[in-house]
């Protein structure tokens, strides 16, 4: 109980922080704010799939790509509301998801990776092909209005589109929390550690395994929503095999098994590619691989397993005075 | 009826080099259950070597041999420094040292010899049509050396003492260091040898795509989806599955989806192997001691 509610009451404490932001930021600053929670977003589905479920995903940016053209696809073809789009790029996600995951998951080991690694790749070929350039825009890409504040709320664009993605993405961390810390979450750890005696209490392993890769191949897409909402552009080259190796390596950063460590991921994801580019403007890409490496070796929970080790430790003394 | 025998030709040609990767893939697979993500930037850091070698003046197979030499060193030097720590450490951290060493390799090779599309030599010519005219001299050439390699390492482990030790080290560790193998050095010399086979195979498909620092990743792709078809757990079957999937890439590529969706035949092969036959054509079903 106390712990839930040290998590209730520091989950809105960010969030109150992020709100705030948004009355005290530049139009530069909230645009890398927005991108900021929408990567946290879609590595927070990866979260709940690597960190809770144990399966491994290398093509999250597909997720992502189908998310964000599915909102692009219905805001500039179908003049649609940018709010009412994010649900049906949830549901085509998760579809997606269920798919892919259905032949790869009924397996054990690699069969996801291996899969997913293809799908990334496979994903930009697919976005760019002619016969479904009259919906895709094809190698162009889609271009859509920009948003605005709902009710004459004296709010500037940028910040309602920081606003409305923090609310959603508010929403998503909520969902994954109450996913994670009841009956589904334990299942899921379950598999993570002991699939053999998880299948013996009665656990459908395939069933549970592709449903959650279906939660997560969700987050990841209404992340991928989002951002459509905030660039207002999407073109397949945005979407290219790099993007989800970027989202896998935020994962580790951020701790596998850390739901606030997400924010961690999110903020590296975006906030890396500048940095990288400056320590070496020539290979930025090592600057990632080199990172990634350090970080197995070193802090295999990232940044989220170190602040629950130090909150746990800070916790520790209090208890030794009751 | 020619264009398809073209097609089907220079699909066994580019199926040779898949077949290759693939059993480089399967040969680390079966003896530490890690699938190597870097295999094809190891192979394409191999190729620049070779490159390389031969703008310096070297000939072409001297160059050919030094680099098959200098990266089976290399394959060694991976598992000795960055897999042997992470051995018994969960799968995430495996594929994460893999990806990171991916990236590590892929920006080096951009770094020092640049990103731009660069021209590779072939070391075979005929001065007349081949068959015919149905394959190039490179095509030939290219895909005997592949099957050369593969029967050499079919050999080697089939006929060599040192072959029999591997092979047992990749089955069971435990019986065969009670047996007096020496496991971490078996596993030592099955990374240099699937380094080695990789670069072979970079330099023999480098004359057909060109080579950048990303010459591989479509071909680790079709690799993977031959390793699988032909069953992950069989050397066999992964080269017979990398020259299926050649040939299927080519068919597919020249009457079907057309060669902008080639790379999705590689994932619509996987998902199917995976809804059908998840051993794979040579595989067999994996019974788990609990």
């Amino acid at each position: 109980m106390n712990r839930n509610r040290s998590a209730v009451w520091g989950g809105l404490g960010v969030f109150a922080v992020l709100v705030a932001l948004a009355f005290v930021s530049s139009s530069y600053h909230l645009f890398q704010l927005t991108m900021l929670v929408v990567y946290a977003v879609a590595v927070l589905g990866m979260v709940v799939l690597t960190g809770y479920n144990g399966q491994i995903s290398l093509g999250q940016g597909a997720f992502f790509a189908i998310g964000s053209y599915v909102t692009a696809i219905l805001m500039a073809n179908y003049n649609w509301p940018y709010w009412a789009t994010v649900p049906v790029a949830a549901a085509a996600s998760a579809l997606m998801g269920f798919l892919i995951g259905f032949p790869a998951l009924r397996l054990g080991g690699l069969y996801l990776a291996l899969t997913t690694f293809a799908l990334a790749v496979a994903v930009p070929q697919v976005l760019k092909v002619d016969a479904l350039s009259g919906l895709t825009g094809g190698v162009q890409g889609l271009t859509m209005d920009k948003a605005e504040a709902p009710f004459h709320l004296p709010l500037t664009g940028d910040q309602w589109i920081y606003l409305f993605t923090l609310i959603v993405g508010g929403l998503m961390f909520l969902l994954a929390w109450n996913l994670t810390r009841g009956r589904i979450g334990r299942a899921m750890m379950a598999v993570r550690e002991q699939s053999t005696a998880a299948e013996a209490m009665g656990i459908n392993l395939a069933g549970l395994k592709t449903r959650t890769f279906a939660v997560s191949a969700m987050l990841t897409g209404v992340a991928g929503a989002l951002s459509s909402i905030a660039v207002q552009f999407v073109a397949p080259d945005s979407f290219n095999f790099f993007l989800s190796i970027t989202l896998f390596v935020g994962l580790v950063v951020g701790g596998v098994d850390s739901i606030p460590g997400a924010l961690f991921g999110g903020a590296f994801v975006e906030f890396l590619p500048n940095i990288a580019n400056e320590i070496s403007k020539a290979a930025p890409g090592a600057i990632y691989g080199a990172i990634l490496i350090a970080f197995m070796f070193v802090m295999p929970r990232g940044v989220g397993g170190l602040l629950s080790r130090l909150a746990r430790r800070a916790r520790k003394p209090a208890v030794a005075a009751e | 009826m020619n264009g398809l025998l073209h097609q089907i030709s220079s699909g066994i040609a580019s199926g040779a080099i898949y077949a290759s990767v693939s059993l480089a893939l399967v040969m680390i697979y079966q003896a530490t259950h890690h699938v190597n993500f870097a295999q094809g930037e190891m192979a394409t850091l191999s190729t620049f070597v070779a490159l390389t070698l031969i703008h310096a003046g070297v000939p072409f197979w001297a160059a050919f041999v030094i680099t098959v030499v200098l990266s089976f060193g290399l394959g060694v030097a991976v598992e000795r420094v960055l897999m042997r720590p992470v051995m018994n450490a969960p799968v995430l951290t495996s594929v994460g040292v893999f990806i990171g060493l991916l990236l590590v390799i892929n920006a080096l090779d951009g770094w020092i010899f640049g990103f731009t599309i660069k021209a590779f030599p072939s070391p075979f010519h005929s001065a007349h049509p081949l068959l015919g005219g149905l394959v190039s001299p490179h095509e030939l050439g290219e895909t005997g050396l592949t099957v050369v390699v593969l029967l050499l390492v079919w050999a080697f482990f089939r006929f060599t003492p040192l072959g029999l030790a591997m092979r047992a080290a990749a089955h069971n560790p435990v019986s065969a260091r009670l047996c007096g193998v020496n496991v971490s050095r078996m596993l030592g010399l099955g990374w240099g040898l699937a380094a080695a086979i990789g670069a072979a195979a970079g330099i023999m498909v480098a004359p057909v795509v060109f080579l950048d620092p990303n010459m591989m990743s479509g071909i680790l792709l079709y690799a993977f989806a031959g390793a699988l078809l032909g069953g992950v757990d069989n050397p066999f079957g992964a080269v017979i599955g990398g020259f299926i999937v050649g040939v299927l890439e080519n068919i597919f590529g020249a009457y079907i989806v057309g060669t902008e969706l080639k790379l999705t035949v590689a994932l619509i092969i996987i998902v199917a192997v995976l809804l059908v036959k998840p051993t794979g054509l040579f595989g067999r079903a994996v019974q788990v001691r609990v």
